[in-house]
């Protein structure tokens, strides 16, 4: 039998490409729970939120679903300022973190995804861009632009955040707030500052990830809940609180879900980055590039 | 000066760890530590801030799993034994900064230990446990505590808790992990009385303090950890005159 | 008072509420009341787990699912009594938990807690796959003609089946609540290197609750496909039932059996009402509300409030 070359070529494009995106969905946690330890399972429901924020503004005045969630990721730092504050007094402040902190940010991701099934309904949304039907052919693999474009704009995304964190300041505070919070506070910087910032910054990535997400692919409400075994499966495998970890664990994951969509179908897609999760879990807890 | 351990004779030791090394990434926090405890034996544990002696507590109780160096227990290997099964064996541990189960009274507190550990090795009848509970309680001045909360305890009532628990284990061999730290001059004694009495018991203790006084009372035999290695093994009064003692650690 | 004797009331009266029903001739009661039943079922199982050990299950949904899709499984293959059924239903999801906790129990509780949302999801996709059971078109499920026992309709059956069960989980519950086992729970939910380190041997008291957590809410599925006659994958693995699962307990009072059973009374009649008046999306917004208020503001849910209000009186004015 004739090796599948084309077939194979175009699974690891679509893996890579895919994996990308996967990091910029991935890398809110791999600051918020990889970092900062708190565990914000309604992550994925505000990726969702973000997608139908595109889409609204995409719906109502055709502007490019991705320009208009890099502009209004200010809106959602905000909001990621004002969700760690109340996380922090409820919870954190009187160590209840675990059970009553899971609970609490469960409760949120039901109700995020019950308001948008009650503003927008259960149907599919599905957003038009210019590029969206665009696909570049190099001899026998495709590149999708509405696969391509988003991944171009996850990966700056996710660089942009490592240099963030290791270049400045203010972002190695928060690289050394996880370790010795004793030594933030001796040097003048308060540590509760640190990780409100860190959280708010992980929450503005996911209003970013969800617009491109939305350019992938058509969204409804519950989507979300498919995405928290990848998140988190992403953030394992490459390492908690490790920025280029969570790249490489995207793009591994991505080529594992590509290669098992195309050769058994895509809806066992979920299924994947489940076992990875185990796997990872059972083998390597700390990570590929974990520390 | 006590013998060198190798050339002391393998069962009078009650607790014998050997070439013991952990490492957290590229950080070594025990480098080869070589510790024995004799049946009954008063150790004191001192060293600098962060040179491994809750680490080596740890890999002691179980809590940890050591990379390298074997440890023995009353006979038993201990390597891949969880914490439990190390404290039905006989050896408790009590923790630096307490944890009580906040849930339950200090009673309730100390029923968890006789049901789980004491009995099995002490065989302690069901019906017995409340009395036993009772009984640990005086012997740490906790009774009139008996049915407080035990979250909302007094640091030093806490530290008694903490012993407590370990005591109600019914250990051959307990570890106290800086009972003592942050209290006050009487405070520490009460704590001292509490771990003198345990002689009488026939429970070997290695105690780690930083409160020298109580230190040199307490200790048959002093035990010195310095950046993940021990550096001195004997008798008080020489090991604290050890030059080496005094500059890495004393002289602080 | 003793389990025994409690088990020994609790039967009494479980006797006594389905022979009373007897007389109730409005369909509407049969159907809240199943619900309520199912939820109380649920919501004592979770607590297992979760209030007694402290360790969050997001995955009841699929618990419950298992003994729907069992019983189905088994209906389509041989058809055996409803007792067979809904035992064979309770020890698969058992097995389910089982497994999840070895895979996930021994690291910390945020792993388990992930694991099984995630397992949720895959059991889903692996259901809606499965045609035997009917897959994503769903199973029809035919009541049998005859009723057992003489009683007017099936209905009945399956309610005095559910009443038996919710029996069952709130001894059960206590039973393990009170006993030593409990109490090792109980450390391990409140310190588990702690309680570790005081002789609990932690991995397998974890496994223990699991297990019985996994089976009981199993349980509360295995008569769902008789009851609604038609059985598909997104009614079984109903978000509904993983958010309550934690809301009601969280809301009446993790500490003790009567919590659960508390939260699954109040919580699950306002849900019919607000059901039938309002829409099935406002009501599950009203839960997930309560759930939010509930754990910040009142963490000890409404067996808190009982115990504080008590603690008060005792201690005087």
């Amino acid at each position: 039998m004739e090796f599948p070359t084309a077939l194979v070529l175009n699974a690891i494009v679509a893996g890579l490409l895919l994996g990308g995106f996967y990091a910029a969905v991935s890398v809110g946690i791999s600051i918020s729970f990889g970092m900062l330890d708190v565990v914000n399972i309604a992550h994925p429901a505000f990726i969702i939120l973000g997608s139908y924020v595109a889409y609204s503004f995409n719906d109502r005045m055709g502007v490019d679903p991705i320009v208009v969630s890099i502009v209004l990721s200010p809106l959602f730092f905000a909001f990621g300022l004002l969700l760690y504050r109340i996380y922090y007094q409820c919870f954190e402040k009187r160590g209840q973190e675990s059970l009553r902190g899971l609970a609490f940010f469960f409760g949120i991701l039901f109700i995020t995804e019950v308001v948008l099934v009650l503003v927008f309904g259960v149907d599919y949304r599905l957003v038009g861009t210019a590029y969206s039907s665009t696909t570049l052919h190099l001899g026998a693999v495709d590149f999708p632009l509405r696969l391509a474009v988003p991944f171009v704009v996850a990966v700056t995304m996710v660089v942009c955040v490592q240099l963030y964190l290791s270049r400045t300041f203010f972002g190695r505070a928060v690289l050394a707030v996880a370790q010795d919070q004793l030594a933030l506070r001796l040097m003048g910087v308060n540590p509760i500052r640190v990780k409100e910032f860190a959280f708010a910054l992980s929450i503005a990535t996911a209003g970013v990830a969800g617009a491109l997400l939305i350019v992938i692919q058509p969204v409804q409400p519950a989507i979300g809940r498919e995405y928290i075994g990848l998140v988190f499966a992403v953030c394992v495998l490459g390492g908690m609180g490790s920025i280029w970890g969570t790249l490489l664990g995207a793009l591994i994951l991505g080529l594992a879900e590509s290669f098992t969509s195309t050769f058994f179908g895509p809806s066992w897609a979920p299924a994947v980055s489940f076992g990875i999760l185990l796997a990872a879990l059972a083998f390597k807890p700390s990570g590929l590039l974990g520390r | 000066m006590a013998a060198p351990p190798e050339e002391r004779p393998v069962s009078d030791a009650l607790l014998r760890a050997a070439g013991v090394t952990k490492r957290f990434g590229g950080f070594t926090a025990l480098d080869r530590v070589d510790l024995s405890v004799a049946p009954g034996e008063r150790l004191g544990l001192i060293g600098p801030n962060g040179s491994g002696k809750s680490t080596l507590v740890n890999c002691l109780s179980g809590t940890l799993r050591n990379e390298e160096g074997s440890i023995h227990f009353g006979g038993h290997d201990l390597a891949g034994q969880p914490p439990h099964r190390r404290v039905r064996l006989g050896l408790a541990r009590s923790f630096q900064i307490p944890k009580p189960f906040a849930s339950m009274t200090v009673l309730d507190n100390l029923r968890v230990p006789l049901q789980y550990a004491a009995r099995l090795h002490e065989r302690l009848p069901p019906a017995h446990i409340v009395d036993e509970a009772m009984r640990v309680l005086r012997q740490v001045g906790l009774s009139n505590k008996a049915h407080a909360m035990s979250g909302g305890l007094t640091q030093v009532d806490m530290r008694k808790l903490e012993l407590a628990r370990a005591v109600a284990t019914k250990p051959t061999l307990l570890i106290s992990d800086e009972a003592m730290a942050g209290l006050s001059a009487s405070e520490t004694d009460d704590i001292l009385a509490l771990l003198l009495e345990l002689k009488e018991q026939r429970v070997a203790v290695i105690m780690i303090e930083h409160v020298m006084r109580a230190v040199m009372k307490f200790s048959d035999r002093i035990v010195v950890l310095v950046a993940g290695r021990k550096i001195a093994d004997g008798d008080p009064q020489t090991v604290v005159n050890n030059a080496e003692v005094v500059t890495a650690y004393l002289g602080q | 008072m003793r389990n025994r004797t409690f088990a020994a009331l609790a039967f009494l009266v479980a006797i006594a509420v389905i022979a009373a029903s007897r007389f109730v001739s409005n369909d509407y009661f049969f159907s809240a009341a199943y619900t309520v039943l199912q939820f109380i079922i649920l919501a004592t199982a979770w607590n297992i787990l979760g209030g007694y050990t402290g360790y969050v299950n997001f995955g009841s949904a699929a618990f419950f699912a298992v003994g729907a899709y069992t019983t189905v499984f088994l209906y389509k293959a041989a058809q055996p009594p409803l007792p067979v059924m809904i035992a064979a239903g309770t020890v698969v999801a058992g097995l389910l938990g089982l497994m999840v906790g070895y895979l996930t129990l021994r690291m910390r509780g945020v792993f388990f807690a992930i694991a099984t949302l995630a397992l949720a999801v895959v059991l889903y996709t692996f259901v809606l796959n499965w045609d035997y059971v009917g897959g994503a078109r769903g199973a029809y499920i035919l009541q049998p003609r005859l009723v057992p026992f003489g009683l007017p309709r099936y209905v009945h059956l399956l309610y005095a089946a559910m009443v038996l069960m919710a029996v069952l989980a709130l001894v059960v519950a206590r039973a393990i609540e009170t006993s030593f086992i409990g109490r090792g729970l109980a450390a391990i939910r409140d310190d588990e290197v702690a309680a570790e380190c005081a002789g609990v041997p932690t991995l397998r008291l974890k496994l223990f609750s699991a297990t019985v957590s996994g089976a009981l809410m199993g349980m509360a599925g295995t008569t769902f496909p008789y009851y609604l006659s038609y059985v598909e994958p997104s009614a079984a693995f109903n978000l509904s039932y993983a958010v309550n699962s934690i809301a009601m307990p969280l809301i009446g009072g993790m500490t003790s059996w009567l919590g659960p059973l508390i939260g699954a009374v109040l919580l699950g009649s306002v849900q019919q009402v607000v059901q039938v008046t309002v829409s099935s999306a406002w009501n599950l917004l009203i839960v997930g509300v309560l759930l939010v208020a509930f754990v910040t503001l009142a963490p000890n849910g409404i067996m808190g409030w009982i115990d504080a209000w008590r603690h008060r009186r005792r201690r005087g004015p």
